[in-house]
């Protein structure tokens, strides 16, 4: 094989590991909030599961959540083949399109994996900010919604794109978990070719799409960093 | 008739008594300077003028209005105490300016919010202000850029932008350098020659005495003594007073 269509071939993978990226980061991003806000709620329920679910989340090793997932459907409803391998079948026949169902598996995984990790970071962001602002937004006489609005959220926001930049550099990453359930992301394409053809170099050469999708990232988490450093909170 | 009424407002925190009974009235235009050492009580007063923080007993009012009494079983709703804090104005001790907005910005916010007026009024009386307050060059800074002084001035000119009827500070020069405290006190000075209602918790004696039309001087959640500046300054009754005034003056 070509050093091109090694580099086809893994790209496939690559666009696999692209995908859950994104999905993970649309919707995990924005459901941290409600879990950051149940974190720090005043209504002990709520805060208490709020805190359990974080800590399960983040306490245990995302690829087993990501087994629980793609196995649990079917235990549950006492199946033998699991839901999402249902789903494949489905979307294959249907649309043409493989893995479908194992996909959706991971994304629901790395999702509520990710809110958590990303309400954790909210939180302490929110939280970090000075109980002065609030009083002052309040003798003015404005709304909890409005302070938060108007004046906490840049602040948080601030505050929280570095620690988020980890976290989405960490994301690109882990997305190399889908192989564990079969999904065919990049390296799963790379031992895929280690197995039929027995190349193993284009397993190294994975390394190099993660490394300039990071530096990519990088660049653009510096600039909106730059871009929020314009104020001092 | 007085234009602020408190009476009888107690507070506790916890087990700790910090208001025990404090009534006072105030005239329109005068101002009131409050004095006395750290935790006597002077802080939480005007954080429950400005509805920082609930009293427990007592009542306030402002004008013809009752804005508070505990006598009355009625819980007030987040809404009500809104509408309350309009009547009053507060400068804190560390600005609290929002550091994410312009000077300009700082002081537009809020009527901007609470539709004050169309947008050019808002931003022509803003304006006035910090002409007022001395930072005409400044309205396109950030907070960050500015000293400690301009910063409270900032922080004075966006209290007034709402027009409290009362406007308090708590201890406006404590956190700035020495020789920034003049420019802000002299904003202040400049404040009263406009008939601004005032109620100034500090720890500048000279200050109090040149400005304020009454001096409180407080202890332990009571009014040790109150009067003009020249009764409390120069002929005070009680003895706590006195050693508070020695020790104060002692400083220097």
């Amino acid at each position: 094989m070509s050093f091109w269509e090694v580099t086809q071939f893994l790209l496939d993978g690559f666009y696999i590991s692209l995908l859950i990226f994104a999905v993970t980061l649309v919707c995990g991003a924005p459901l941290g909030l409600p879990i950051a806000f149940c974190s720090m709620s005043r209504f002990k329920p709520v805060k208490a599961i709020s805190k359990v679910v974080v800590w399960i989340v983040r306490g245990v090793p995302l690829m087993l959540q990501i087994f629980i997932i793609y196995y649990a459907p079917g235990l549950l409803f006492k199946d033998q083949i699991p839901l999402f391998s249902r789903l494949d079948r489905y979307f294959f026949i249907n649309y043409g399109i493989n893995d479908a169902g194992r996909i959706i598996a991971v994304l629901i995984a790395f999702t509520i994996n990710y809110a958590c990790y990303f309400s954790e970071i909210y939180r302490g962001g929110i939280e970090s900010i000075s109980k002065g602002q609030y009083e002052a937004g309040y003798v003015l006489g404005l709304t909890k919604q409005q302070i938060f609005r108007k004046i906490i959220l840049k602040q948080v926001i601030q505050r929280i794109v570095p620690p988020m930049s980890n976290e989405i550099i960490t994301l690109i990453k882990d997305t190399a978990l889908a192989n564990c359930i079969v999904v065919c992301e990049i390296i799963k394409q790379a031992n895929e070719l280690a197995a039929t053809k027995a190349l193993i170099w284009p397993l190294f050469y994975t390394g190099a799409f993660y490394l300039l999708f990071v530096g990519m990232l990088t660049i653009i988490l510096g600039k909106v960093e730059k871009k929020l450093s314009y104020f001092r909170s | 008739m007085a234009l602020l009424i408190a009476e009888n407002l107690k507070k506790n925190f916890g087990k700790t008594e910090v208001l025990k009974g404090i009534s006072f009235s105030l005239e329109k235009g005068q101002v009131l300077a409050i004095i006395g050492s750290s935790g006597s009580g002077k802080t939480t007063l005007l954080r429950c003028l400005n509805f920082l923080e609930l009293p427990d007993e007592g009542s306030i009012t402002v004008g013809d209005k009752v804005l508070i009494d505990c006598a009355k079983a009625e819980t007030l709703d987040d809404e009500t105490i809104r509408q309350n804090r309009l009547h009053f104005g507060l400068v804190f001790q560390n600005f609290n300016l929002f550091p994410q907005y312009s000077v300009l910005g700082n002081v537009t916010l809020a009527p901007t919010l609470l539709k004050k007026g169309t947008p050019e009024e808002i931003e022509a009386n803003a304006r006035r202000l910090l002409d007022q307050v001395g930072l005409s060059d400044k309205l396109e800074n950030y907070p960050h850029q500015l000293s400690g002084g301009q910063q409270q001035r900032v922080a004075i000119a966006r209290a007034l932008a709402l027009q409290p009827e009362v406007l308090c500070f708590d201890e406006p020069t404590s956190a700035l350098d020495p020789e920034l405290t003049g420019e802000v006190l002299r904003v202040i000075r400049g404040l009263k020659n406009r008939d601004t209602t005032m109620i100034v918790v500090t720890h500048e004696m000279e200050f109090a005495r040149e400005v304020a039309d009454v001096v409180m001087y407080m202890a332990d959640g009571v009014i040790e003594e109150m009067g003009t500046p020249e009764q409390v300054f120069d002929n005070p009754q009680s003895e706590k007073t006195r050693s508070f005034l020695h020790g104060a003056h002692e400083k220097f």
